[in-house]
């Protein structure tokens, strides 16, 4: 029983170990120049203290909604990739039937203009 | 080779065949031009296709998917219903659509995928199928309420519905586990077998699973205490939209709260009958009270829509097979009426202006006689009045709960039949008896004329000559 998790624990090991070592091996090795924006809480040269009100384009939203429907896909097709063998015949003409309904729809959002930013 | 769930295509051939169709109308609006009519033809002769593809299985019941899809009698009944009435939606919009320049291809295809919604709710004995299918439908709804983007109450319709809607759908999700959880099966069937064991109906859990599920369902049927969203909502959804959401998505959460109740939990009936039966007088007093104080005829249909939900929830109190076929032949009866009354409400409705106002209809009995007199056909239907279909309907179900012994529940709701006449023959009484306000700009187009005339035989038809689809409606 136990033997079998006997891999998973070498990966955590070294997934570890990995880590440690990164954050050591910089500590050590990296130059040290500090200055003032560095030290901050966050980077990406974002500005720590801004008003929580800001507009964004409503454009974000629809390119949003657009990849979490396509990230299901993509997340029901990794299932379906796995089993592929076993599901055989059955399963492709499924998947593409799947596959063609989600293409529908993108080709509707596409001609009618959805993808375009401006 | 996995082993798959046993699957039998052609007894989803209604659902496959309107899936298939609702691609072909979105398609099609991306390639033709100015001229949509061609989406209209489309979409009715897949309306139609689907409704002919129902009989494709003909010895009832059939049952597949390991039980979790089901051909009946019944759901065959709704399937019919489901396409009528998107039919009449659609025709209905054709005209408004144009004057209210709202973009056709997506509201026709949202139609059409909620008509998918509703006849997988009327014809699945799952729990997670019907949780499927109410979701089709409300997603669809939530879009097409908001279809008018510029307008503010559309989109106070929407958001309140949404915000509303996926709550109740929580409620009935939770629900659904409890149930789940005391049965150890989501299955209709099996959920009515466990429940024939001592032990499991014994549970606790089981009166809360209930009691969740009637909140669920109670807010799709828009039933009291769970009947606030509904004047709003009406009253901004497009008129067509409106009509649409009082018939189809009404009948397609009855056809599955009468299923999951009267099927999978006969056992429990003692507890759910009381609880419904003061649902049932609640609703029907709250709607034909609450209609009276309207001035506005959507908001008065809205209510009118509350108190029918309250006759038609004696139906599933009443189980058996009379109040199944008691059921079917309301909703088909309460398919024409409403959009009767909706299309006249559309027609004396210009652009910018909709004339929603009780006021608006001053005198149009003397304006356009043909019209007031259809009218006033279809409210005293609605109102119950013979020998048109709503007092047959009406009758139906109280002859069903009568059989079964609810005299109480059947006095209450003729006492509340005739509460109703009142604010039905209100507007009877503006048509007829108020000098008009002004002209009356009426462009009767060969669309909402046909659909005036169909919703007329079907007023009349049904109530002078039941007969036939009785018989029809009897298992």
């Amino acid at each position: 029983m136990l033997e079998s998790y006997t891999g998973a624990a070498i990966l955590l090991l070294i997934a570890t170990a990995i880590a440690v070592g990164m954050v050591v091996a910089t500590t050590i090795l990296g130059p040290k120049r500090q200055f003032a924006d560095k030290m901050e809480p966050f980077e990406c040269g974002e500005s720590q203290l801004v008003s929580p009100y800001q507009r964004f384009s409503v454009k974000f939203y629809l390119v949003a909604v657009l990849f979490i429907l396509f990230d299901i896909e993509a997340v029901f097709l990794f299932p379906w990739a796995i089993l592929y063998k076993k599901l055989g015949l059955f399963g492709l003409i499924e998947m593409m039937v799947f596959l063609l309904i989600l293409g529908v729809g993108l080709m509707y959002v596409w001609i009618r203009g959805g993808l375009d930013w401006e | 080779m996995i082993a798959a769930p046993e699957i039998d295509l052609i007894s989803l051939a209604p659902v496959l065949v309107l899936s298939v169709f609702t691609m072909l109308v979105m398609l099609i609006d991306l390639f033709v031009g100015k001229n949509k009519s061609v989406l209209v033809f489309v979409a009715l002769t897949g309306l139609l296709l689907a409704a002919v593809s129902s009989f494709a299985k003909t010895d009832w019941p059939v049952s597949s998917f390991g039980g979790s899809y089901v051909v009946d009698h019944m759901s065959v009944f709704f399937t019919m219903i489901f396409c009528l009435s998107s039919g009449l939606a659609i025709l209905l919009s054709v005209d408004y659509n144009k004057r209210e320049n709202i973009r056709v291809g997506e509201y026709y295809s949202l139609i059409m995928f909620c008509t998918v919604g509703m006849i997988i709710l009327a014809s699945s004995t799952d729990l997670i199928m019907i949780f499927l299918g109410i979701e089709i439908v409300s997603l669809c709804l939530y879009v097409l309420a908001g279809i008018r983007r510029g307008d503010t109450r559309s989109n106070e319709a929407a958001l309140k519905y949404f915000l509303l809607g996926a709550f109740a759908t929580g409620f009935l999700l939770y629900g659904m586990t409890l149930l789940y959880g005391a049965t150890g099966t989501t299955k209709l069937a099996g959920i009515a077998e466990a429940l024939s064991h001592a032990e499991v109906l014994s549970q606790p859990i089981l009166v809360m699973g209930v009691v969740l599920l009637i909140a669920g369902f109670g807010f799709k049927v828009a039933s009291v205490p769970f009947h606030m969203w509904t004047p709003d909502v009406y009253q901004g959804a497009p008129t067509p939209v409106t009509a649409f959401m009082a018939v189809g998505p009404k009948a397609a959460a009855f056809a599955a709260f009468f299923r999951v109740f009267t099927t999978a939990m006969p056992e429990l009936a003692p507890t759910w009958e009381v609880l419904l039966s003061i649902i049932a007088v609640t609703t029907m007093f709250v709607g034909n009270l609450g209609a009276i104080m309207q001035t506005n005829i959507k908001r008065l249909l809205a209510y009118s829509s509350i108190s029918h939900a309250g006759y038609i929830l004696i139906a599933i109190i009443a189980k058996g097979s009379l109040a199944t076929s008691a059921l079917l032949f309301y909703m088909l009866s309460y398919t024409f009426m409403t959009f009767g009354a909706f299309s006249i409400v559309i027609l004396l409705g210009r652009a910018g202006k909709e004339n929603l106002e009780l006021e608006d209809y001053s005198g149009l009995g003397f304006k356009a006689p043909l019209l007031g007199l259809a009218m006033s056909v279809f409210l005293l239907s609605l109102g119950g009045l013979p020998p048109l279909a709503g007092f047959v309907a009406k009758f139906y179900i109280f002859q069903a709960a009568l059989n079964e012994g609810y005299v109480i529940l059947v006095v209450l709701a003729v006492l509340n039949s005739a509460i109703s006449l009142y604010y039905y023959l209100k507007v009877i009484v503006f048509m007829y008896m108020k000098e008009p306000k002004g002209d009356f700009q009426i462009s009767l187009t060969p669309i909402t004329l046909i659909i005036i005339i169909i919703g007329l035989i079907g007023t009349v038809q049904l109530g002078l000559f039941p007969g036939p689809v009785i018989s029809l409606a009897h298992p």
